[in-house]
């Protein structure tokens, strides 16, 4: 798709002894392992080139009513939808602004009747000063969204066992929040979220909170199989440029978890030789 | 000249008159709306796609017209 941005000089190759497997969530493949949401963007332009210069293959959007009080509507008009490369972008509904599970499981539904799509990203919240997720009700969407047939991708706070439970019920991934959405206090509990990716036996995408890229590495290094993130990049001062960042931030992570850190020492461990200084003698002791 | 006979709905939750006897897909063609890119539901159920043409609007009905827009 062209658009006015020259994005393509970030289209690299990646060497064989750096490659990952591809990360599988439902019926989907997908070799980024970044999410980007849709929302804030000055405009649609700037939307579809930050979602390419991310490298994302996976974009959320929702669900509102259509404005029908006169004027341009995006329902007359051009669509986000046309603005979208679906070659390049698989479409994730989510359900954000939803306070309960009937409500949730509506819009769902709607959203599968305009995308075909069995995707799902499940919100439900419980009040909206802390948007933070509403675990009964989000379980009870859970489960009758699995029932009729939804691949959901369940947003929900770090609690570890909370994810275990959401992943019992058939979530096809587990989302916790690193901290409250839009807030950029990236993640908060990391010892949380590593227990819950030791129980929870789908793939869980850290989602929400992300202030900038070192969050987005974080999340990766503490094994996470993605992040998602939309106003980290959109409300960034340049959004174009924390695209950019974000990307490589996934990437460094990710490769940093595959390589494996050094546990952490109290006392230092010297990188170069210890024999052969030229002034053998005079070393002090340790304290 | 005879006026079609009129009933009362609301739609996304401001009243609205439509023509008696008319079908979800009518009003998405009268609203001016794409209808590959609108969902509808009437009374919190969702009418598919597939059943507008045959689903007819009755008094009282609340319709909901929605589309997707960008959010995370």
């Amino acid at each position: 798709m062209s658009h006015g941005i020259d994005t393509t000089p970030l289209a690299r190759a990646v060497p064989a002894w750096l490659a990952d497997e591809p990360l599988r969530i439902g019926e989907h493949v997908f070799t980024s392992r970044l999410f980007v949401g849709t929302g804030k963007y000055k405009d649609v332009e700037e939307t579809r080139a930050a979602l390419a210069i991310s490298g994302t293959q996976c974009v959320t959007v929702a669900v509102r009513r259509v404005n029908l009080g006169g004027g341009s509507d995006a329902a007359k008009g051009p669509s986000l939808l046309d603005a979208l490369d679906r070659t390049k972008h698989v479409i994730l509904p989510n359900t954000a602004g939803c306070y309960d599970a009937a409500s949730a499981i509506r819009t769902a539904q709607l959203a599968r009747d305009v995308l075909g799509t069995k995707l799902v990203k499940l919100e439900v919240l419980g009040d909206p000063k802390t948007l933070l997720p509403d675990p009964v009700g989000t379980l009870e969407a859970t489960r009758e969204l699995v029932q009729q047939g939804f691949d959901v991708l369940v947003y929900t706070s770090d609690d570890p066992r909370l994810g275990v439970r959401l992943a019992e019920l058939g979530a096809v991934a587990v989302m916790p929040a690193g901290s409250p959405i839009g807030s950029g206090q990236g993640i908060l509990n990391p010892h949380a979220i590593r227990i819950l990716l030791e129980l929870v036996q789908v793939p869980v995408i850290v989602d929400a909170g992300v202030g900038t890229a070192s969050d987005v590495a974080i999340a990766m290094e503490l094994g996470a199989a993605g992040v998602l993130l939309n106003t980290g990049i959109a409300s960034a001062r340049e959004p174009l440029r924390m695209a950019a960042a974000m990307r490589d931030a996934c990437t460094a992570g990710r490769q940093a978890f595959l390589a494996g850190r050094i546990p952490r020492k109290l006392y230092a461990n010297a990188s170069s030789p210890l024999e052969g200084l030229i002034h053998a003698a005079g070393r002090p002791d340790a304290p | 000249m005879p006026t079609t006979p009129t009933i009362r709905i609301e739609l996304n939750g401001a009243p609205r008159a439509c023509p008696q006897g008319g079908t979800v897909a009518q009003l998405v063609q009268e609203l001016g709306l794409r209808p590959e890119v609108v969902a509808i539901e009437v009374n919190q159920a969702l009418v598919p796609r597939a059943e507008r043409e045959r689903r007819t609007l009755v008094e009282g009905d609340r319709i909901e017209v929605v589309t997707l827009v960008g959010g995370g």
